[in-house]
């Protein structure tokens, strides 16, 4: 039944979902700035405000008061569209995660999801696949030839892992019966987290996750030693930022993602009878997760581009296919 | 409205193939303001997809006129000018200007002063190739590795602040000798080093040597064969990559490198790898040498006692009335060598850095002449990296070591 509160219900935690993102957005890059500075012995940023919490506002503000540049050359309207379309579909793409059980708010029975889709699964894969647009089209538009092949370098690399992504997704579908994130939540709280059951899904989807977000060592289309900064490379200011908090927060979501699939969500200890402890399992496996992305990048070199390739049709695909192959002839099986 | 004028391929025809000019290839403009290209290289790249089909490398963004300088000053100051050449390698520039000079006017130096000529000679060896090793690792993008390289040749900056009140532009080193003796803490501040390197090696080591993604992109990488060196005419790190044992602290040893005893790493292979391990086990030999140069450093002055070149000590000057003669000639006319030409090489962390001299008798040189490795060796540029994809361009520009100040003199 739809009535007026639930339309304003559905408003408020989405502005709150957007506001969370971007906040986490911001205290990502001082996650992650903190963190490789202390595995690279450094101290990092640590002037602006306690323990240099302010520094994402002051890096914003720098931001905002940049010159907007556009290139001579460049399409102008794609050159604008494109951050856009690069930052929306990660912004949209957690309506569908569950941060914890209902809850009763002011005598309202509240579900910690935006909506439960009953194909969520299918809405991240194809959400997800948008923002590949952004990116192609940033490169295109700049008239700049390391733009140019970043753009080329991003599309190749997209195509490649999303299938290895999808399949890897599928692990965890067979295994909960439904391709709704609730549900997969619920079937892990019943048996065990499908990290267990599903390792090599759990692997497949952790390497073409952060080749889809385009992480190191998979940051082929904005190598920095390579391309300078590939797809970017013309963009300043607020439309830099707007690309940089896309990475971020996709980040942010293939974390948040792969807790939910595979470490339960907001599955933990008590959160049956204490329900608000289910947002703050789910944030704490995901700043685990960002960890380990943060650690990766420090650790490992960049993978060349004709490798990725490889790794991604000639590994990671026939991997997922076998893997989804087997879980389903097991479950048929058992059940 | 647009007048960006872009460099019209018509220009650059006689360097590039057809297939560019039919628009097939791609014309990439890599550098000088480019990350990889350690500092000012451009580098003009034809590409297919992102094949390079072929590399033209084009110098000069870094020139200092440092030769043409030496020739307006007098011998002790032109040194100064070495010092900013190859700028990670000061201390080896001043040693090689300096012998270039002592063998010009026939000046002997004191075995204490040779030691540690050779003691620092090595520091700055083994400064050069962590700063190579930090800055090759993050062309691969193995960002980590950078900071802690810098981290350890921070240590050996240290030393020669301690020694000459310098961490870069020391000129320490002077014709006859030392510029001073070392202070007293020299050795226990080098004998920390030493105990503290063989370990952050390993550690090297265990990041690089290991790792699955480093062995891909630096293994069977910009092959050079025997027989390149050789037409090239390359020199140091690069062609013990490819087999050449040939080192000139060995095959001419100089400033008393033959009392120590120490090896020539070297690989057959050729690629990125060979070049990699040449260097971090140079490293771990260059620490050999300072160990021994340390464990014999002999008493006595640091500065020959030939008045007519090396200015005579400061408490010399207040009681004798030839040494203040001496010293007022030496800072102000300079000294004077016979006429006649020398050529003086030596090993530097990039390969074999000569320094020829001609002298005319007067008190400035007619001419220094630089025989540079970086400048040699980035010929080879194109031959190891034709047919590689653009990041392995980078690591093989990278694996030659590159100084750009060393190119443009």
């Amino acid at each position: 039944m739809i009535d007026a509160a639930l339309i304003w219900e559905w408003i408020i935690k989405s502005l709150i979902l957007i506001i969370f993102l971007t906040v986490e957005f911001m205290y990502v890059t001082v996650y992650e700035r903190r963190f490789l500075a202390r595995i690279q012995s450094r101290i990092g940023p640590n002037r602006a405000g306690p323990f240099g919490l302010l520094q994402p506002a002051a890096d914003g503000l720098k931001l905002i008061f940049k010159e907007e540049l556009i290139p001579a050359n460049a399409d102008k309207f794609i050159f604008v569209l494109a951050p856009i379309i690069t930052v929306i579909p990660a912004l949209i793409v957690l309506a569908v995660i569950p941060w914890g059980e209902a809850m009763v708010i002011f005598g309202r029975q509240v579900n910690l999801f935006i909506s439960d889709v009953n194909v969520a699964v299918v809405y991240i894969m194809a959400v997800t696949s948008i923002s590949v647009y952004g990116i192609t089209l940033a490169g295109w538009s700049s008239n700049n030839k390391y733009a140019l092949l970043g753009g080329l370098r991003a599309t190749a690399q997209m195509i490649s892992y999303e299938l290895a992504l999808g399949l890897a997704f599928m692990g965890p579908v067979v295994l909960a019966g439904s391709l709704s994130m609730v549900d997969i939540v619920r079937a892990q709280q019943g048996s065990l987290w499908y990290v267990v059951l599903q390792p090599a899904a759990f692997l497949i989807y952790f390497f073409a996750s952060i080749a889809e977000i385009n992480r190191a060592p998979f940051d082929m289309p904005e190598a920095e030693q390579e391309l300078t900064a590939g797809y970017h490379a013309e963009y300043s200011g607020m439309k830099f930022a707007l690309f940089f908090m896309a990475e971020y927060i996709k980040m942010v979501a293939i974390s948040v993602i792969g807790a939910t699939l595979f470490f339960g969500g907001f599955d933990g200890p008590f959160v049956d009878q204490i329900p608000w402890l289910g947002p703050i399992y789910l944030l704490a496996k995901v700043v685990i997760y960002l960890g380990v992305l943060i650690w990766v990048r420090a650790t490992w070199p960049r993978i060349r581009y004709d490798r990725l390739m490889q790794l991604g049709w000639k590994i990671l695909f026939p991997l997922a296919l076998l893997n989804v192959i087997i879980t389903a002839v097991v479950v048929v099986l058992v059940n | 409205m647009t007048d960006i004028r872009e460099v019209s391929v018509d220009e650059l025809r006689h360097l590039v193939s057809d297939r560019a000019m039919s628009g097939e290839t791609m014309l990439l403009n890599m550098g000088p303001q480019h990350p990889s290209t350690h500092g000012v290289l451009r580098l003009l790249l034809e590409l297919d997809g992102e094949v390079v089909v072929n590399v033209i490398p084009d110098i000069g963004f870094l020139h200092t006129g440092v030769e043409k300088t030496a020739e307006s000053k007098n011998y002790q100051q032109a040194e100064v000018m070495t010092d900013r050449l190859d700028y990670l390698n000061p201390m080896g520039n001043n040693l090689t200007y300096c012998l270039a000079v002592e063998k010009l006017t026939e000046l002997d130096v004191p075995p204490r002063a040779q030691a540690i000529r050779v003691i620092l000679a090595e520091l700055q060896r083994i400064s050069s190739h962590l700063l190579w090793l930090g800055t090759s690792a993050l062309d691969l993008g193995a960002m980590s590795m950078f900071l802690y390289c810098f981290r350890e040749r921070e240590l050996v900056l240290n030393i020669f602040e301690l020694v000459s009140g310098q961490r870069m532009m020391t000129t320490f080193i002077r014709p006859g000798g030392l510029w001073r003796d070392v202070p007293v803490e020299f050795e226990a501040t080098v004998r920390d080093f030493l105990k503290a390197m063989p370990r952050r090696i390993k550690e090297y080591d265990d990041l690089l040597e290991k790792n699955e993604i480093f062995l891909d992109r630096t293994k069977g990488i910009g092959i050079l064969t025997k027989e390149d060196c050789f037409q090239y005419g390359l020199s140091g790190p690069v062609i013990r990559g490819s087999g050449v044992a040939h080192d000139l602290r060995k095959k001419q040893p100089y400033s008393g490198y033959d009392l120590y005893d120490f090896d020539i790493p070297t690989h057959p292979e050729g690629d990125v790898y060979a070049r990699y391990r040449v260097r971090v086990e140079e490293m771990t030999q260059s620490l050999r040498i300072i160990e021994q140069a340390l464990n014999k450093l002999p008493y006595g002055p640091v500065r020959s006692n030939n008045r007519k070149y090396v200015p005579p000590p400061r408490s010399e000057i207040g009681v004798s009335m030839e040494a203040l003669i001496h010293h007022f000639k030496l800072w102000t006319e300079g000294f004077t060598p016979p006429a006649g030409h020398v050529y003086v090489a030596t090993e530097s962390p990039r390969g074999e850095l000569g320094v020829y001299m001609e002298s005319d008798g007067t008190a400035r040189p007619y001419r220094v002449h630089l025989v540079t490795p970086t400048f040699v060796n980035l010929q080879a540029v194109p031959v190891m990296s034709r047919k590689h994809y653009i990041a392995d361009l980078i690591g093989i520009v990278g694996s030659i070591d590159i100084v750009l100040g060393d190119a443009d003199r």
